[in-house]
């Protein structure tokens, strides 16, 4: 783990209103997540693991508490700045792809891009790059419709390195995937952490993934019960 | 905004079947808006031109107790030609005519007509007056397709015709029909009968007098005349301009009717896709996208599909209406009864004006209608809308 600190969070809780009054997702949380760790939020279902990425992906914002990632604080971002965020800094992978239907493959890549307004040249120079480290350069021309899950997940990892991010958040990257291709992705991911120093955070509660983590927070009912370096 | 464009298009092009069909009845709607306006701005052209030929030239002196709508003013409307008009009447840049009643008894029965003289060297009307040059025996006379029609006459026949004179005594002789001319203004033609204008001063014993002068061109019309009033062809189409505008504001009802149709189907499209499409929308957000961008961008989608269907309209419209154009619509056989210009066939008139200004006006309705379910996106929850979860 290296000592500059990207993402700080203090005393962060959540509230989600409820018929009957409200849940507490996130119950004072104190993290902080340095570059290029390989972190994983772990926990059982409801535990709040999604909302805590949620937050820092700047998509939700805290109701108590602090959360600054990359040196802006969530609640103070606007949602045009925290768009801005997003755009620039963060990558996202989901645990059902979320491919753009109508796109190909290179289109999905690119997507990142031309939101950054990069000229044509450098955008398809990343794009396919990004493609060859994933191994996915003969299915440029392809939809995701024509692909299978594993495909589909390696081009939304694609799709999340292609701009090199400073932190990919990723929920359940391997909820859809069977064991190979689970590994496969992980593997993947791996390497590209240690490559580009990319900071990686999942939410999971899959063993597979687990095993590849460098640090692992165990969350239970919102709270940190648990916070842990492994060497892998 | 060219990023947003080319999502969109993208985007659009790839829901297939979908915007297809929303492209198909918008096209439909383009093409039966251009239609029926280039249908009736082709009417209002060809009535008007056919009205100044035949009859209003380039505006008219009325001698001031002229009432076309008052048969009663007719013995009253007359007065001798102003002096300093006699030298254009001569030459025929006036056409001078005078009017008044009488009765005509074709085939043993009786029928009231109007008596117009006209002068027989006149050029501004395509009222056939040269034909009495040539026949000074008989009383000649001129008359429309449809008055002969009707009264069953034919060229040569001799008609009885009555008529009362400034003193409103009655007299009666025979006249010659010495031709019949086909126009498609019926105000020249339907209850009417045309004699040499010197003929027609003598039986009323008006001599020099006149009714109606016709003037070549209304910008020459400056001469102010004692007991003539100058009417403008902006006065005298006034009838034809009402009744387009008449006809025009009918259309809009049939404008209003495929608009909402074709609009329906693309607000049903954008409710539906905002509500198919959270997931998508989650994704953009996730990736980066403001939500304005993202409002922007299914606001474009929405309007690009008039676009296409200018573009659809225009691939089988063109040659459609071009065709038109050319060959004309044939119009019924009773429109002659209409009291208006109507020729046997109408030519559409496809201005770019009226083209620019229907693209434009569906281009705007159609983002406005775009645009209005869109909206709903700006309050979305991107956490909500990543799971696909409807808000």
């Amino acid at each position: 783990m290296e000592n500059s600190t990207l993402i700080s969070i203090e005393g962060l809780k959540k509230y989600f209103p409820t018929s009957g009054g409200r849940f507490t997702a996130l119950n004072g949380i104190d993290l902080t997540i340095g570059k290029a760790e390989f972190t994983g939020v772990v926990g059982p279902s409801g535990s709040g693991k999604t909302t805590l990425l949620n937050i820092i992906g700047s998509l939700d914002s805290p109701s108590e508490g602090r959360a600054v990632v990359l040196g802006q604080s969530i609640s103070n971002l606007n949602p045009k700045q925290a768009a801005l965020l997003r755009r620039s800094k963060l990558g996202f992978i989901f645990q059902s792809y979320n491919l753009l239907p109508v796109y190909t493959v290179f289109e999905n890549v690119e997507f990142p891009l031309l939101l950054l307004r990069l000229d044509d040249n450098l955008r398809r120079k990343m794009v396919m790059d990004s493609l060859e480290w994933l191994g996915m350069t003969d299915k440029v021309k392809s939809k995701p419709a024509q692909l299978s899950g594993g495909e589909c997940q390696r081009v939304a990892i694609a799709r999340a390195m292609v701009k090199k991010p400073e932190i990919v958040l990723a929920d359940e990257p391997t909820a859809n995937l069977d064991a190979a291709n689970s590994h496969n992705i992980l593997k993947t991911m791996a390497r590209l952490n240690s490559e580009f120093k990319t900071t990686f955070i999942f939410a999971t509660h899959d063993d597979k993934v687990i095993g590849y983590l460098k640090r692992k927070i165990s969350l239970v009912d919102g709270k940190v019960t648990m916070d842990e370096i492994r060497n892998n | 905004m060219k990023l947003l464009f080319k999502l969109a298009a993208k985007n659009l092009i790839g829901a297939g079947l979908r915007t297809w069909l929303n492209v198909i009845v918008l096209s439909f709607s383009f093409l039966i808006i251009i239609w029926h306006k280039g249908l009736l701005d082709g009417w209002d052209r060809q009535a008007k031109n056919e009205t100044i030929s035949w009859e209003t030239g380039g505006g008219q002196y009325w001698q001031e107790n002229y009432d076309p709508y008052d048969p009663f003013s007719l013995t009253e409307a007359h007065s001798g030609i102003p002096p300093s008009f006699n030298t254009l009447v001569s030459k025929g840049n006036i056409a001078a005519i005078l009017i008044t009643q009488g009765t005509i008894y074709p085939s043993g029965r009786i029928q009231s007509i109007l008596i117009k003289g006209i002068s027989s060297n006149q050029k501004l009307l395509k009222i056939p007056s040269a034909l009495f040059i040539k026949n000074s025996e008989e009383v000649p006379a001129l008359i429309g397709r449809n008055t002969a029609t009707d009264n069953r006459i034919k060229e040569g026949d001799l008609i009885t015709l009555r008529w009362r004179d400034v003193h409103g005594t009655f007299d009666a002789g025979n006249i010659k029909v010495i031709g019949i001319f086909d126009s498609d203004v019926p105000t020249v033609d339907m209850g009417q009968i045309w004699l040499p204008l010197d003929r027609l001063q003598k039986m009323m014993d008006m001599p020099g007098e006149a009714t109606i002068l016709v003037w070549n061109k209304e910008e020459q019309h400056s001469t102010i005349s004692q007991g003539w009033k100058f009417k403008t062809n902006e006065v005298l189409l006034k009838s034809i301009t009402d009744l387009i505008k008449m006809k025009s504001v009918g259309g809009i009802v049939l404008y209003i009717i495929l608009m909402s149709l074709a609009m329906l189907a693309i607000f049903d499209t954008q409710v539906l896709s905002i509500f198919r499409r959270q997931k998508e929308i989650g994704t953009y957000i996730a990736l980066g996208m403001t939500r304005g961008e993202v409002v922007g961008l299914f606001t474009i989608e929405g309007s690009l599909n008039s676009v296409l269907a200018g573009l659809l309209a225009a691939l089988y419209g063109i040659p459609l209406l071009a065709m038109q154009a050319s060959h004309g619509m044939s119009m019924p056989g009773g429109s002659k009864g209409f009291g208006l210009a109507v020729a046997d066939r109408i030519y559409p008139a496809y201005s770019l004006g009226l083209i620019v200004t229907t693209i434009l006006l569906i281009l705007l309705t159609t983002t406005i209608v775009s645009y209005l379910p869109s909206r709903k996106i700006a309050k979305m929850k991107p956490t909500e809308a990543l799971r696909g979860k409807i808000q």
